[in-house]
């Protein structure tokens, strides 16, 4: 395997793991606060859906991705109303907000554009184009680091690089600000939080209204930057990967990134059988290369991970003592 | 609940059963659904097609889980509803167990064998349509190295990737064919990012050709190939106008026919196993003003050549289902 095959295939591990990362951190945000979201798959259902419907009827990719993130903040508020507000069981409430997302995405699509749960595709303003980074032309000519900045750096769509800039942003924000510290106590003591005279309420809402931006982000990732129309389940599960690679993170930003790179690397591999053939020297099975993937998510989940504990709070909806 | 209302509901329920008890006939879709730009939507084209020559309407419905199958041809067949069409090979077994309830009922599957005495069983020569688009793509090619992008990994659609592989190999027997299956589950018929993302990796390795037969999925395909700059080759339907002038051909799948075929003999539908091919235009290339250019009247001559001599069988296509094993690619 040369330099430029394995950058080819770096290239393609990030935009596989950006989704990932994105709804991943999102997750974080709101397990942290002690809400856990089995809907992010739900939520960039509908926002990769209202970002490319929106996007095609203005030609404006800016404001799909507004409107997609509108869109999962409606989802993550009735995910909060019912879970905080009513106290409700959060699994089943992040379970019908998948169901919902799945079934009316297709519905309206097609009373809308008649192209049977798609939307029609988009060009020029209407998607996420790739960006060239300032020198990458000139710079490409250096040996290993030139293609490294030019290939793999360089020429990504604007949600990439959100994307991993939320990393730092996340980390700064839960660790080294007041806000971040409140968000962790209340999923770990919301009565200790509640007992300082701080809203349990407004902050589980907020790590809520945090998660659902950042679901936007990924499903109007997938269906303006990656891709140019929505297509029916587009997501295809990458909402419950997010959450093993959450787990596997343990909870924390910095390993997230390196879980989500990870479970993007591992994608990328059964789509080049060859290279395997070639380093290995023996031709593996194609079923066997498509559950490499999940085969390894197991064995890492279970064997290398270790203990994960989540916030203590997670999952009880906060009752004030009388 | 006031008496007046139980008189509606049951005034509601007879109009029902009444709708339901005349003997419209039946259209039902796999899980592509009926707009998939694919398979699905030429069996739709078929339907609307025969409905409004005929000036009358059909049932139809689209499943969204294999659990639905049996349940939906069942209540198909207990309203009356005759002849009974379903496009799609996953059918097969539910069809084989129904089937028998209603000797009465005619049921036609696409894509399948069902071996009851009700049912017509039609089958496509997609080995011969995808060996011209071979042709196609290795006229067209200038790196000599040409993709196939396939959706689920079944043999149906091995036997795509395996007659392209052959009309490639027969125009240039030096070329190479890189073939991928999106998956092995039904999601890969709906997975246009991985179908991007293969698109991206065949081009790393030499492709500028690449051929989807995958559904769905062969959006994202073509999307890419459009983006890159290389040519695609659409499948089933006519994608031609997808993205005009980067998409070379498409394979047709003549679902439509089939469908409407079958719509028009109604309740007199012929049984038992029928193959559509190149003799009886089963399947084909596209032509239209979208790919004209792209198309030279070289290639053109080349593909009616290799076409007649399918036809003729001066050249024999090795048939994937039935061999099990493909002389010009390896799996």
């Amino acid at each position: 395997m040369d330099l430029n095959t394995l950058i080819q295939m770096l290239d393609a591990t990030v935009r596989l793991a950006t989704p990932l990362l994105l709804a991943c951190l999102a997750g974080l945000y709101s397990e942290r606060a002690g809400i856990f979201d089995i809907g992010l798959e739900g939520k960039m259902l509908a926002a990769a859906f209202v970002a490319a419907a929106i996007a095609s009827v203005t030609g404006q990719v800016y404001l799909g991705l507004l409107a997609g993130i509108g869109a999962s903040l409606l989802l993550s508020a009735i995910h909060g109303v019912a879970s905080i507000t009513f106290r409700g069981n959060q699994l089943i409430s992040g379970v019908a907000i998948n169901f919902l997302a799945a079934g009316l995405s297709v519905v309206i699509a097609q009373s809308w554009f008649r192209q049977g749960g798609r939307t029609p595709q988009l060009s020029g303003e209407g998607r996420f184009r790739s960006i060239t980074l300032p020198f990458a032309e000139s710079l490409s000519g250096v040996p290993v680091l030139g293609p490294i900045y030019a290939e793999l750096i360089s020429g990504h769509s604007i949600l990439v690089y959100v994307a991993f800039l939320t990393v730092p942003l996340t980390w700064w924000l839960l660790f080294r600000t007041r806000f971040g510290l409140r968000l962790r106590a209340v999923g770990e003591n919301p009565a200790a939080v509640d007992t300082a005279g701080v809203s349990v309420i407004g902050l589980r809402f907020a790590a809520v209204g945090i998660c659902g931006i950042l679901c936007g982000l990924a499903g109007a990732y997938l269906a303006t930057g990656l891709q140019t129309s929505f297509t029916k389940d587009m997501t295809s599960g990458r909402g419950y990967i997010a959450l093993a690679a959450l787990i596997f993170a343990k909870w924390r930003p910095w390993h997230a990134l390196y879980a989500c790179l990870l479970f993007g690397f591992l994608q990328v591999i059964p789509l080049r059988p060859d290279l395997i053939t070639n380093t290995l020297g023996l031709r593996l099975n194609g079923q066997l290369l498509e559950a490499l993937p999940y085969i390894l998510t197991v064995v890492i989940l279970a064997g290398f991970v270790g203990k994960a504990i989540p916030p203590r709070a997670g999952g009880t909806p906060y009752v004030k003592e009388r | 609940m006031t008496l007046s209302t139980k008189f509606l509901g049951a005034t509601a329920v007879l109009a029902l059963t009444a709708g339901a008890a005349s003997a419209d006939p039946a259209v039902l879709f796999d899980l592509g659904g009926k707009f998939d730009k694919s398979f699905n939507e030429s069996a739709y084209n078929g339907a609307e097609r025969w409905a409004e020559e005929a000036g009358t309407s059909y049932a139809d419905v689209e499943i969204q889980s294999d659990a639905q199958r049996e349940q939906a041809i069942r209540r198909f067949a207990e309203s009356g509803a005759n002849p009974i069409v379903m496009a799609g090979f996953s059918w097969a077994t539910a069809l084989n167990d129904v089937a028998q309830d209603y000797p009465d009922t005619k049921f036609q599957i696409i894509d399948g064998v069902v071996e009851q005495p009700n049912v017509r069983s039609v089958l496509f020569a997609e080995e011969q349509g995808s060996y011209l688009v071979g042709v196609a793509a290795a006229m067209a090619s200038e790196s000599d190295t040409v993709g196939f992008i396939g959706g689920m990994d079944i043999p149906l659609i091995r036997n795509f990737a395996c007659g392209y592989a052959q009309g490639v190999l027969s125009v240039n027997p030096d070329a190479t064919v890189v073939a991928n299956m999106t998956g092995t589950t039904p999601a890969a018929w709906n997975d246009p990012v991985k179908g991007s993302e293969l698109t991206l990796a065949q081009i790393d390795q030499g492709a500028d050709v690449v051929y989807a037969a995958a559904g769905g999925t062969g959006v994202g395909v073509l999307q890419t190939a459009a983006d890159e700059d290389i040519l695609s080759i659409g499948v089933d339907s006519n994608q031609n106008y997808m993205h005009p002038g980067e998409v070379l051909t498409s394979m047709l799948k003549r679902v439509d026919n089939a469908v409407y075929d079958a719509l028009t003999a109604g309740t007199d539908l012929e049984t038992g196993i029928h193959v559509m091919d190149l003799s009886n235009d089963g399947v084909g290339y596209a032509l239209d003003e979208n790919n004209a250019e792209l198309i030279t009247e070289d290639m053109q001559a080349a593909l009616e050549d290799a076409k007649q001599q399918i036809i003729d069988g001066e050249v024999t296509v090795v048939n994937y289902n039935t061999e099990e094993t493909c002389p010009a690619l390896d799996f």
